[in-house]
């Protein structure tokens, strides 16, 4: 059954995007990652414009992630104090990003920046979770407990707060950047950035890994709220049908995944989310240097 | 008597062709606005019509028809692909002034060989003289072949098709076409011309005007993105939250 997008103004199957929300968006409950690093560049893949499809997946992101924090919120696995601090940082982060998006957008250069933003970030995430989760899963293997780290690096800043439920006093500086970082991603790759943010708040911050995939969903579902927004009103991009029709399907699919989540190892799940995250990254790269078809492209922009 | 009077005929119009200016197409389509549903793959359009003459079939030239339907024309900016770094890189485009949103053609032959270069040229069928650059022309972009580039892609999309023998032509009066419009058309006043041609001139031309809006859904959507931006987002989120909620209520009423 194909429908009509008004926005993207191409017509779609409505089944393919009903699965890719619901396939997309069991990652996300899985993993507490929006998901939107696979989705975005699949629906570019499908035809949608990549300023239509970035902002609309936004929009999907508030409703999976709001899905996913409802979960995790009554299972208390949700630090919200972090996640205020993360999502201070968010807000101006990703107010930077849509403006940076509308100016690129006018050039010509959105598909670029956000090809090279994926190469880039994806890369340096995915090469980094797929050691530590190796060496992790290694390590439970032979029943050793990694050491938890006396002393952090970010010690010595100001501004420290205590996160009762992360199991943290640092200050509040370093969440504050991370927030910032997934903020600007958050407007120019139409992702959540929880892909950037899971690994940083186990990794940079060392937060309790209980509570890393509920304030991670907690922060994003305001970012990509206050990115849809942004991208609605300076872009005029987002489009209605294509975000319900991902919705209903990434809803759904989310409560699969946060039932599915903890029956499942880990460390075994860290590595198959590092390796979706390289895949993607491999293929994007291969894309920006392969020799393509077609030079010419008929550019956004015009109209 | 009868002699003299062929004579006159023949002095009066000196010209083979002055009998074909005597037909005129009349034609009709099947409809003339589109709407644009949610449900909207694309439109068929059956155009028909008979040749109406005064004088027998002239028995000079073969009758053609050509049926063109095209968009909108709007400014299109093409963009190149350039290694830089060893990736490829978009250049910063050039703005091919005009480029008809839709080029649907149908023929009764092979389009070279029923229209001349000139009555091309002046009724502006073939699509070089559709695709173009307005004014000072800047002689280095025709030659980087963004125009070509431009009609190549859509070409690629389904937005620009020509049917050669395409238009039936029955007992050389009665003819029909059917043009498949694709479904991702854009809004907007189309123009179907109907062009009658002899000896690849053109005799006649009829011209009707197809009207495509969106309705309904589409319609609200659209305006609402455009003219009230602030509330679309916020009724965005909105849904986006509810449906987030509504998922996780009942999941958790059905698997607790």
């Amino acid at each position: 059954m194909n429908i009509y997008l008004p926005i993207a103004e191409v017509s779609v199957n409505a089944f393919l995007l009903l699965g890719l929300g619901g396939g997309v968006g069991m990652l996300s409950g899985l993993f507490g990652v929006g998901g939107g690093f696979l989705m975005t560049p699949l629906l570019i893949l499908i035809g949608i414009p990549p300023a239509v499809a970035v902002a609309t997946e936004a929009n999907q992101i508030v409703a999976s992630s709001f899905s996913g924090v409802l979960a995790h919120w009554r299972r208390r696995t949700v630090d919200f104090k972090m996640g205020l601090v993360l999502l201070a940082g968010g807000l101006l982060g990703s107010a930077v990003g849509v403006q940076i998006f509308a100016v690129l957008r006018a050039l010509g250069q959105v598909e670029l920046l956000v090809s090279l933003c994926y190469v880039v970030f994806l890369g340096i995430v995915g090469v980094l979770m797929f050691i530590e989760s190796l060496s992790a899963l290694r390590k439970a293997k032979t029943n050793k407990r990694a050491p938890r780290r006396g002393h952090h690096w970010s010690h010595g800043l100001p501004f420290k707060m205590r996160f009762r439920a992360s199991n943290l006093y640092i200050s509040a500086i370093p969440p504050f950047l991370v927030g910032a970082l997934v903020g600007v991603l958050a407007a120019i790759m139409g992702v959540g950035g929880g892909f950037i943010m899971v690994p940083a708040m186990i990794y940079l911050l060392g937060m309790a890994t209980t509570v890393v995939v509920g304030t991670s969903l907690f922060q994003i579902m305001f970012v990509t709220g206050a990115t849809t927004l942004m991208h609605a009103i300076l872009n005029q991009t987002v489009d209605g049908i294509l975000a319900v029709l991902l919705l209903i399907g990434g809803v759904i699919g989310a409560q699969i995944g946060v039932r599915l989540g903890p029956k499942l190892k880990a460390e075994q799940l860290r590595v198959l989310l590092a390796l979706l995250v390289l895949l993607v990254c491999a293929k994007i790269g291969y894309d920006l240097v392969r020799t393509p078809d077609e030079f010419f492209t008929i550019g956004g922009g015009g109209h | 008597m009868l002699l003299l009077a062929a004579f006159v005929a023949l002095a009066l119009v000196p010209r083979a062709h002055a009998q074909i200016a005597e037909e005129r197409v009349v034609a009709g389509l099947s409809q003339t606005t589109v709407s644009i549903t949610t449900g909207f793959t694309g439109s068929e359009i059956f155009i028909y019509g008979a040749i109406k003459r005064d004088a027998p079939v002239p028995k000079t030239w073969p009758l053609d028809i050509i049926v063109a339907v095209t968009g909108p024309s709007e400014p299109v900016i093409v963009r190149k692909k350039d290694r830089k770094f060893g990736i490829w890189v978009n250049d910063s485009g050039v703005k091919v002034d005009a480029a008809p949103s839709l080029y649907a053609v149908a023929t009764t032959g092979p389009f070279r060989d029923i229209i001349s270069f000139t009555d091309d040229f002046k009724h502006k069928v073939g699509l070089e003289h559709l695709v173009r650059f307005i004014g000072e022309t800047d002689d280095a972009a025709y030659k980087a072949g963004y125009p070509e580039a431009l009609v190549r892609l859509r070409k690629a999309e389904g937005s620009y098709f020509v049917l050669t023998s395409g238009v039936k032509v029955s007992e050389e009066t009665l003819f029909e076409t059917r043009i498949a419009l694709p479904a991702n058309l854009v809004e907007g006043d189309y123009r179907a011309r109907i062009f009658l041609l002899r000896d690849k001139s053109v005799v006649d031309v009829f011209e009707s005007s197809i009207e495509v809006r969106k309705v309904g859904l589409e319609r609200w959507i659209y305006t609402m993105a455009h003219e009230k931006p602030a509330l679309y987002g916020v009724i965005s989120i909105a849904v986006a939250l509810a449906a987030g909620w509504l998922a996780s209520t009942f999941f958790r009423m059905v698997f607790r």
